[in-house]
């Protein structure tokens, strides 16, 4: 049984016939021009949206487990954030020990119980992603996972997200940034044409 | 007591107060004269139209007859329903989710009071059967179609926080759950203000008539409190299981969030 995420035969809107795997511990790297497919192609992957194509993550067909299920092995951090609770720990379950990452992320130790809403942008995007590894997710798909961050802040997070990488976790990286996906990423994807290419650096 | 006639001009002169509003209306450019005057007029033959097909059924008692009395209502309520959305759901869905929910709490509701409280010979006195029905059906379509409006409407407004909460392995019933909660409270807070208002703000229509008619007030009275326990548990009901039907329908059997389920938005619809 092969760990991480397999993709095979998957049509998703402007793209067809897309097959990948990405190994446990193992970070990939997606880049392409905007419109290209990369959020769809994301979407697909966590079952956001009808699709064909044959997924399997841990060696377990996705066919085998319900949606629900589906999207908690395969956790999908979307380049918006939304939150529907009055404060961030709500969106939490109640032993979660997300709060122990706080730090890690740079983040203050009060933001837990505080409204989403007062947060700011780049403060609820690494609290996504502190929510959705929540679920000890096999697979994280990362669309732009640092856009709203500054310098520092992006620093923290690759280094965060590489210390879950080394933990077992199998991460897609969607970035606009070519040295970013140089520096995080194993190997890159390139959306080319309605077609996956892979490259050793994103141009 | 002695029935005091009303011959066609005093409802002409009521009718001037609607005209009056309706002129005030537009010239306000408030855009709710013309439907004004539509509803008033579709009132007035519907409630004409009815008191002949009443009378009719009223003088031989046939249960076929009251039976395709209760469907042509229910459809036409049905209907109603079906126009007051502005994002239904696609194909036979949209008229039948309103449609089934009204047949299922209404009728339900009608039947065990004919037959078990009210307990005319035959069951489905004509006198009894319709006027209940009609009033049931009333309340459950408003409570059906506002429980509809606001579950669609929200979902199509919520979708991203709904997608949000998708994304993190939450069920449809949690990720749609407080969409669920508002829509089923606007569905059931006409019939609970209602409740609450009776006997103090308001005098309710049906003890009213009742009273004009020459009924005792305490014999009007028990039938208020039957027909609203009635409507409560009929409006319930009813919008419990419409939210429940088109909650269901906004998501596949992966639990996606399926909005291409929905029509573009309506803006024809009241």
């Amino acid at each position: 049984m092969s760990k991480g995420l397999r993709v095979s035969e998957l049509d998703c809107g402007p793209l067809q016939s897309v097959a990948f795997e990405i190994a446990a511990r193992e970070c990939v790297g997606l880049c392409g021009p905007s419109g290209s497919g990369k959020t769809r192609l994301l979407r697909a992957i966590a079952d956001l949206d009808p699709n064909r194509g044959e997924l399997t993550v841990d060696g377990v067909p996705r066919e085998a487990m319900s949606g629900p299920d589906w999207r908690c092995r395969v956790g999908f951090v979307p380049a918006e954030s939304r939150w529907w609770a009055e404060s961030v720990s709500a969106h939490f379950a109640a032993q979660s020990e997300a709060r122990k990452h706080l730090d890690a992320l740079g983040l203050e130790q009060d933001v837990w119980e505080r409204d989403p809403a007062v947060l700011s942008s780049g403060e609820r995007q690494r609290l996504s992603l502190l929510r959705a590894s929540d679920n000890s997710p096999a697979v994280l798909l990362l669309d732009e996972p640092t856009s709203n961050l500054d310098e520092g802040s992006t620093d923290r997070v690759e280094r965060w997200l590489a210390e879950l990488q080394r933990a077992g976790t199998a991460l897609l990286w969607v970035s606009h940034l070519p040295e970013q996906l140089a520096r995080v990423c194993n190997r890159v994807l390139r959306i080319e044409s309605g077609t996956l290419v892979e490259l050793h650096a994103c141009d | 007591m002695r029935l005091i006639q009303l011959d066609s001009w005093d409802l002409a002169i009521a009718a001037l107060f609607v005209g009056l509003l309706a002129g005030l209306s537009w010239r306000g450019r408030l855009q709710i004269a013309r439907p004004l005057l539509v509803s008033t007029t579709r009132m007035v033959v519907q409630l004409a139209l009815v008191g002949f097909v009443l009378e009719a059924l009223f003088s031989f008692v046939s249960f076929p007859a009251v039976a395709l009395m209760a469907c042509v209502m229910l459809l036409a309520a049905g209907r109603e329903v079906q126009a007051r959305q502005r994002r239904r759901l696609r194909g036979w869905w949209g008229y039948g989710v309103g449609t089934f929910a009204m047949f299922s709490s209404a009728f339900t509701a009608m039947t065990f009071t004919l037959l078990a409280l009210i307990q005319a010979d035959p069951w489905y006195q004509p006198q009894y059967a319709i006027p209940l029905l009609g009033m049931l059906l009333g309340n459950t379509m408003t409570g059906v179609a506002l429980t509809l409006e606001r579950l669609t409407e929200g979902a199509w407004a919520q979708r991203d926080v709904i997608e949000a909460r998708l994304m993190l392995g939450h069920s449809w019933q949690e990720a749609l759950s407080t969409v669920r909660r508002e829509s089923l409270r606007s569905g059931l807070i006409p019939t609970v203000n209602a409740m609450a208002a009776a006997g103090i703000v308001s005098l309710p229509g049906m003890m009213t008539g009742q009273i004009l008619a020459g009924s005792p007030p305490s014999e009007a009275v028990k039938y208020q409190i039957l027909i609203f326990l009635l409507i409560a548990s009929g409006t319930g009901f009813g919008s419990f299981l419409a939210n429940w039907m088109a909650a269901r329908r906004l998501f596949d059997e992966r639990g996606r969030l399926r909005l291409d389920r929905l029509r573009p938005i309506d803006r024809s619809a009241t």
